[in-house]
């Protein structure tokens, strides 16, 4: 008789408790949902800095090439940073500008070497991909020559590789085996016109 | 007396049992050493040639046994003869003669044929007899059988020159004369057929031209070459002064450009189709293709600037393959050339683009050094026979540094003769770091025709009056450009 007293008691008082702990919670679960109650905002997202970097697209009459502002991610470095650039470049030109270098062109390597010199290398598209023409070539060669040694403070020259080899040109015509230097003859001159930032 | 008598009859009987020679224009030999001639005699109607001359041409040695047999020893190998019989043996093959060897004043006489029928077998070299030519050919030269017919045509008169087998042909207009140049190492002319009084002659002169004389009553004088079935066809249109310039009997193609008196300072053009093979270059909308158009082109261009300028041609590929860049300018350096023209199509995203243009080669700076120091490096080379000789280096990738001005005045001038005649992009003249031009050593251009991206534009390069106003407008290009270096 005496040990079903005692399981009584005991089951009687772990109700009590456990109706004492929902109840607490409760409460606090509708404390903190109250619209009276102070909200503490969740951290947004780091934001992304960006660069406005001049990149040359082909002109809307195809026959020259035309600079175009354009925001491209912040990297750390040159090397960082030149990969940023070329990377926009490769990608579609915005309207009303046309493309001059091959759509599926990707960027294998970039790298700076000691003396100012950028390597640019290419995926093999550039080169089977490319529509053919001198005109043309040079629209595509000078493209990437001019974006970088615009963009890039310090880096004069651009050395052309293809699938990662060294090429004699990148279709039959302009000839690759050396760094090229900026050249402007092949840019329409006029005011470059600010476009959206490149995701 | 008797005596006297006695040794008169043996005297008239040694005489008699000799056979009888006479002497006939020599033999002409034609060899990789040059044109010569070989002494001929005639023995009872054959032609014959003493073995000691003929080694002069085939090393051999000829040594005659106690019973008057010959043995002929040619490169360890023997060819054996028996007195009297037109029979040899050839390292043990019995070969047929039309008569005997025989022996006169002291050396051993053999019949023309014995040449080519035995000393050809063991002489490990071609040995061919020519028998109404009196040509005989030894080793690898090429000598085409050549003939000529002189016959009216109208009021003018059409020279006719077939070369077989064909070689490389190069026609040269003078104001007295037409000369034919062959590739070959001499000529098997035979008899000129017809006359006319406009033709004064047709003679061969040194070992691979053939010249037609003109009389002061002809006139224009137009030449065309055609291959067919490995025979080469020149064909020279003579009109009388009086006639216009356009007869009826002229071929409808190339090009007519006004006759050319002087090929002024160029000598040797070098034509560069674009492209070839498995690299098509440029694929216009309806299916032209750049390589086939720049070939057609380079074909028409080198026939007019051959028959016209009386210059040599020759293309950096005259079929379809695949030739790298490097190989292109060692063709166009080893042929001496002094003037290239390379030969392409354009391409562009914007169908409306159209326009031929002109580009030389743009130095960098590397290319600029090597410029200014083209004249100053120098080295003094030994030469033969003693002495020195100074000569200019340069780099050879870089070749194209000490001709840029003279290339930016040949795109200068293409561009200008090509005005009114094929529509130009807005900068008809460009310069630009181009990859076949980099190492000519000799003023070069590379010429977009116009762009197989465009429809109106593509169908003018497949056309054959488009290709035929290209070529005419590089004519006037190179001619102007050869007067203007003369």
């Amino acid at each position: 008789m005496k040990r079903t007293f005692l399981f009584g008691l005991a089951g009687f008082t772990a109700l009590a408790l456990l109706g004492w702990g929902v109840d607490a919670g409760l409460q606090y679960l509708g404390r903190t949902s109250s619209p009276d109650a102070p909200v503490t905002p969740a951290p947004p997202p780091a934001p992304t800095a960006h660069i406005t970097a001049t990149l040359f697209y082909g002109s809307r009459d195809g026959l020259l090439l035309q600079p175009v502002r354009v925001e491209v991610p912040l990297a750390e470095g040159a090397v960082a940073q030149g990969r940023q650039i070329v990377g926009a470049l490769l990608q579609a030109p915005p309207a009303p500008y046309v493309p001059v270098i091959p759509a599926g062109t990707t960027l294998k390597a970039f790298y700076l070497s000691s003396s100012g010199d950028a390597f640019v290398d290419l995926s093999a598209e550039v080169s089977t991909k490319h529509p053919g023409g001198t005109h043309a070539e040079l629209l595509t060669v000078y493209a990437v020559v001019n974006t970088i040694t615009t963009n890039l403070q310090g880096v004069q020259r651009v050395q052309l590789l293809v699938d990662g080899h060294e090429a004699d040109s990148v279709a039959g015509h302009v000839d690759v085996r050396r760094p090229l230097e900026r050249d402007l003859a092949y840019v329409r001159q006029e005011p470059p016109p600010a476009m959206p930032a490149v995701k | 007396m008797r005596a006297l008598t006695a040794t008169a009859i043996l005297l008239v009987l040694l005489l008699t049992s000799l056979p009888l020679a006479q002497s006939p224009a020599p033999i002409g030999v034609v060899s990789p050493a040059g044109r010569r001639t070989l002494s001929a005699a005639v023995v009872n109607d054959q032609d014959y040639v003493a073995l000691d001359d003929v080694a002069a041409f085939v090393p051999l040695t000829v040594r005659e046994d106690r019973q008057g047999n010959v043995t002929i020893a040619v490169r360890g190998k023997m060819i054996v003869a028996q007195r009297d019989r037109a029979l040899v043996s050839v390292d043990g093959r019995v070969v047929a003669l039309p008569a005997p060897l025989t022996r006169m004043g002291g050396r051993w006489l053999a019949p023309v044929d014995f040449l080519p029928r035995a000393l050809a077998l063991v002489a490990e070299s071609r040995i061919e007899y020519r028998r109404t030519s009196r040509l005989l050919l030894i080793g690898a030269v090429q000598v085409p059988r050549v003939t000529t017919r002189v016959e009216p045509a109208g009021a003018a008169t059409r020279v006719t020159i077939e070369i077989a087998p064909a070689t490389g042909v190069m026609t040269i207009t003078e104001a007295e004369k037409v000369m034919v140049r062959l590739d070959a190492d001499g000529l098997d002319i035979a008899q000129v057929t017809g006359s006319s009084p406009m033709v004064t002659q047709v003679r061969p002169e040194g070992t691979s031209t053939i010249t037609v004389g003109l009389a002061p009553s002809a006139g224009d004088v137009r030449a065309s070459t055609t291959n067919a079935d490995n025979v080469a066809r020149v064909v020279i249109e003579i009109t009388p002064p009086a006639q216009a310039p356009e007869s009826s009997a002229a071929p409808p193609a190339p090009a007519a450009p006004a006759l050319v008196p002087s090929k002024g300072g160029v000598q040797t053009v070098v034509i560069d189709a674009g492209h070839g093979g498995d690299d098509a270059g440029v694929r216009g909308a309806g299916g032209t293709l750049e390589k086939q158009v720049a070939l057609d082109v380079a074909r028409r261009l080198k026939t007019v600037l051959e028959s016209r300028m009386g210059v040599r041609v020759v293309l950096t590929r005259d079929d379809d393959r695949v030739v790298s860049a490097d190989e292109r300018t060692a063709t166009a350096n080893n042929a001496k050339g002094d003037l290239f023209v390379s030969l392409h199509m354009s391409a562009s995203s914007s169908a409306a683009m159209t326009g031929a243009a002109v580009y030389f080669m743009r130095l960098d700076r590397e290319g600029e050094e090597t410029r200014r120091e083209a004249g100053a490096q120098s080295s003094a080379l030994p030469v033969l026979g003693g002495g020195t000789r100074v000569i200019e280096t340069i780099r050879w990738d870089l070749a194209q540094a000490r001709h840029v001005d003279d290339s930016g005045r040949l795109a200068n001038l293409l561009a200008a003769a090509l005005e009114g005649h094929v529509p130009m992009t807005p900068q008809p003249v460009q310069a630009a770091p181009l990859r076949v031009l980099a190492g000519l050593n000799m003023p070069a251009v590379l010429f977009e025709m116009g762009y197989l991206t465009n429809a109106e534009q593509e169908k003018r390069a497949a056309a054959d009056d488009g290709r035929t106003a290209l070529v005419q407008a590089l004519f006037d290009a190179v001619n102007r450009f050869a007067l203007a270096n003369k």
